[in-house]
């Protein structure tokens, strides 16, 4: 059975406008040990998706389709069923550390009381436990620091802290939104390097949730591409990085300034972010795509699978984008 | 656009920054009697900058470049060293010097929303420096030269009366890069300008800035975080850690051939956006964490983390000397070059 799948996932929310929809349509499928990237620019749906999974949608927001973790959908849900499996088998890594830790409670007391929750430890048993998984994520003095609050801390360990506290329970399932964004380069090499060594002692399914296309290529089997809270693309990193499909991972791809070749202009996407509470009726990326035909602002393209496993929604010929690739100078 | 070397060699630096300190006075309360110490932002930092060039200005949270920054322009008086900006020396100007000076000098700050005062139109906001630099220009001739510099930066006219909450990240910048530009500046401060937009519209502002260099003739001191970004822009590039100079070097030359460890560490800690490149490559980890500045480590500041650091590096602090034709670096161990 699949470790992970969702269906048709959509995320609607109240609002004094109406009903806005950020998510619409998400679906995929992971297994134990593999890492899919969920890529997208702010307003995306990206974040609002893995957040729908996990049930923390906030009040006015409600999450339509499957999600289905060993076979239960975990949208149906009590909280208290739910609290079994979160935290748990499925763990979460949230962007900033600083507000996701309790400032008032030591890493001690934060650590132990997932272990006594869900594995009913006694305090000192769940102690020592956590101490060794600060030593896994390579805390220095873990004996020592584990009696420390979390603003003692820098903020590279203090990421740590959070990626040692979602382990806590082995979890089959590690969704991570954006954990190194707020880091620099140097700290986020060694969040990274440690996550793909836990991948591999555990056997841990990875969602990985970013913005930074290099981060993805180094770490991502899969790739989802999201624009305006629709899957634009999926496929292998391989695929994506080296034969998008989409015009707007083209225009991704072209727009990021590199180190590894010299280019004088970067092709930037005209216009702005979309604005969610006015979405076009056809394709969401329509208005900043240079592609775009009438067919495109009037009809939604669906998602359809290519050859090779690629899944992608776009009304265009692949020569056409082939081509925007050509004078992009992606790939 | 770059700037051929021979003729950078040449030509007179329009800035010239030589051993600039901005130090901190912090309160310490460990201890039995409260006592002051000195925390070290910016420790002895020296560069030239000609004009029409960029200067990429590199580091991470903490180094000091925003200080820096903020310390050429006197926002944050400097605690030593001298400024001599188009032959005028800086460190002892007075007030109306500085006015002067400002209107050369403009700077473009990081979050674009909050650089924008939010009760001003967009109008109002382009606008100010003209009347405060101006004020003898009629309302017509302002709002004339805010008309063409909105235009310029790729503003609509129907904008002018809008507010700054009715504007996205990328459309901020614009309005902050027009009020930079409408005193015709000789050199613009970036700090961080493109790191709070998306992908995609940080390559239209980038791409904005570079024409706009090109057109005005504009230096550029450029400093972010993101080191494709200032490789992409920049013509020089200095790398700094805890308020010390590493690293200063033509741009292909850094990123090529780059000859301190710490710029080699933070290079190969950047992720490349290609699946089999980023995998193949060796991440050279920095161990530890970054030490406060209030106590730097003696000699090196960068030998607490340094996979080569000697003995030696503990006792002796390295100054910034020529190692070859496009670079210059501070470590001890770097050797003079056989080939470059």
């Amino acid at each position: 059975m699949t470790l992970l799948r969702v269906n048709n996932l959509g995320v609607d929310f109240a609002t004094h406008d109406g009903l806005v929809s950020a998510v619409n349509g998400v679906s995929f499928e992971l297994d134990r040990g593999q890492t899919l990237g969920i890529v997208g620019e702010s307003g995306s749906g990206k974040s609002q998706t893995v957040l729908a999974m996990m049930g923390l949608l906030a009040k006015n927001g409600q999450a339509r389709g499957e999600v289905l973790f060993e076979g239960q959908n975990l949208l149906g849900m009590s909280t208290r069923e739910l609290n079994r499996i979160r935290g748990n088998r499925v763990a979460m890594i949230f962007q900033d550390p600083m507000t996701s830790l309790n400032p008032y409670l030591t890493v001690e007391r934060q650590m132990t009381e997932v272990l006594e929750l869900h594995k009913n430890m006694t305090r000192r048993a769940a102690k020592t436990r956590a101490i060794e998984l600060l030593e896994a994520v390579k805390i220095p003095e873990a004996a020592r620091r584990v009696d420390m609050y979390p603003h003692e801390f820098s903020g590279g360990m203090r990421q740590r802290v959070m990626i040692a506290m979602a382990l806590l329970c082995e979890p089959e399932v590690l969704i991570a939104d954006e954990p190194t964004t707020a880091l620099d380069v140097t700290v986020q090499a060694q969040i990274i390097t440690l996550m793909q060594e836990l991948q591999r002692d555990f056997g841990t399914a990875i969602v990985m949730i970013t913005h930074d296309l290099g981060v993805v290529a180094g770490l991502c089997d899969r790739v989802m591409v999201m624009y305006g809270g629709r899957v634009m693309e999926q496929g292998s990193a391989e695929q994506i990085f080296y034969q998008p499909t989409h015009p707007y991972t083209v225009g991704l791809l072209g727009a990021l300034p590199r180190l590894d070749h010299d280019g004088d202009t970067l092709v930037s996407i005209p216009g702005n972010p979309p604005n969610m509470a006015h979405m076009p009726a056809g394709c969401a990326f329509c208005e900043r795509c240079t592609l775009a035909e009438a067919r495109c602002h009037s009809e939604r393209p669906a998602l359809q699978t290519l050859e090779g496993g690629i899944l992608r929604a776009c009304h265009k010929s692949l020569a056409e984008v082939s081509q925007l690739k050509e004078m992009s100078h992606v790939g | 656009m770059s700037v051929e070397t021979a003729t950078v060699a040449e030509r007179q630096p329009i800035l010239s920054v030589r051993d600039l300190k901005v130090h901190f006075k912090v309160k310490h309360d460990k201890g039995w009697l409260p006592s002051t110490r000195t925390l070290k932002a910016v420790d002895g930092i020296s560069f030239d900058l000609y004009a029409g060039e960029t200067l990429g200005i590199v580091g991470e949270s903490g180094c000091g470049k925003s200080t820096l920054s903020r310390g050429i322009l006197n926002l944050i008086p400097a605690t030593g060293g001298e400024i001599v900006w188009l032959g005028r020396e800086l460190h002892k100007a007075g007030a109306k010097e500085w006015q002067a000076v400002r209107r050369e000098v403009q700077m473009i700050f990081q979050d674009p929303l909050a650089s924008l005062d939010p009760r001003m139109t967009v109008a109002q906001i382009i606008a100010e420096p003209l009347h405060t630099h101006y004020p003898e220009l009629g309302k017509d001739e302002v709002m004339r030269r805010v008309r063409v510099m909105m235009q310029r930066v790729g503003l609509t006219e129907q904008q002018i009366n809008r507010y700054p909450h009715e504007f996205s990240g990328g459309q901020c910048q614009r309005i902050g890069i027009a009020r930079a530009l409408i005193l015709q500046p000789k050199l613009i401060i970036c700090d961080e300008p493109v790191s709070a937009l998306d992908v995609s519209i940080q390559a239209q502002i980038i791409n904005l800035l570079k024409e706009l260099q090109q057109e005005m003739g504009l230096a550029l001191i450029f400093i972010a975080h993101d080191l494709a970004v200032v490789k992409h822009i920049s013509d020089r590039i200095l790398v700094m850690y805890l308020g010390r100079e590493m690293e200063l070097a033509e741009k292909h030359a850094l990123y090529d051939q780059p000859k301190h460890p710490y710029t080699k560490a933070l290079l190969s800690a950047i992720p490349i956006p290609d699946p089999e490149l980023e995998r193949k490559k060796t991440i050279q980890i920095l161990q530890g964490d970054l030490p406060s500045p209030i106590d730097p480590p003696s000699g090196c500041v960068f030998r607490t983390r340094c996979p080569q650091a000697q003995p030696l590096c503990a006792e002796q602090q390295p100054q910034l000397r020529v190692v070859n034709a496009r670079t210059q670096v501070s470590c001890l161990l770097a050797t003079s070059e056989q080939v470059a």
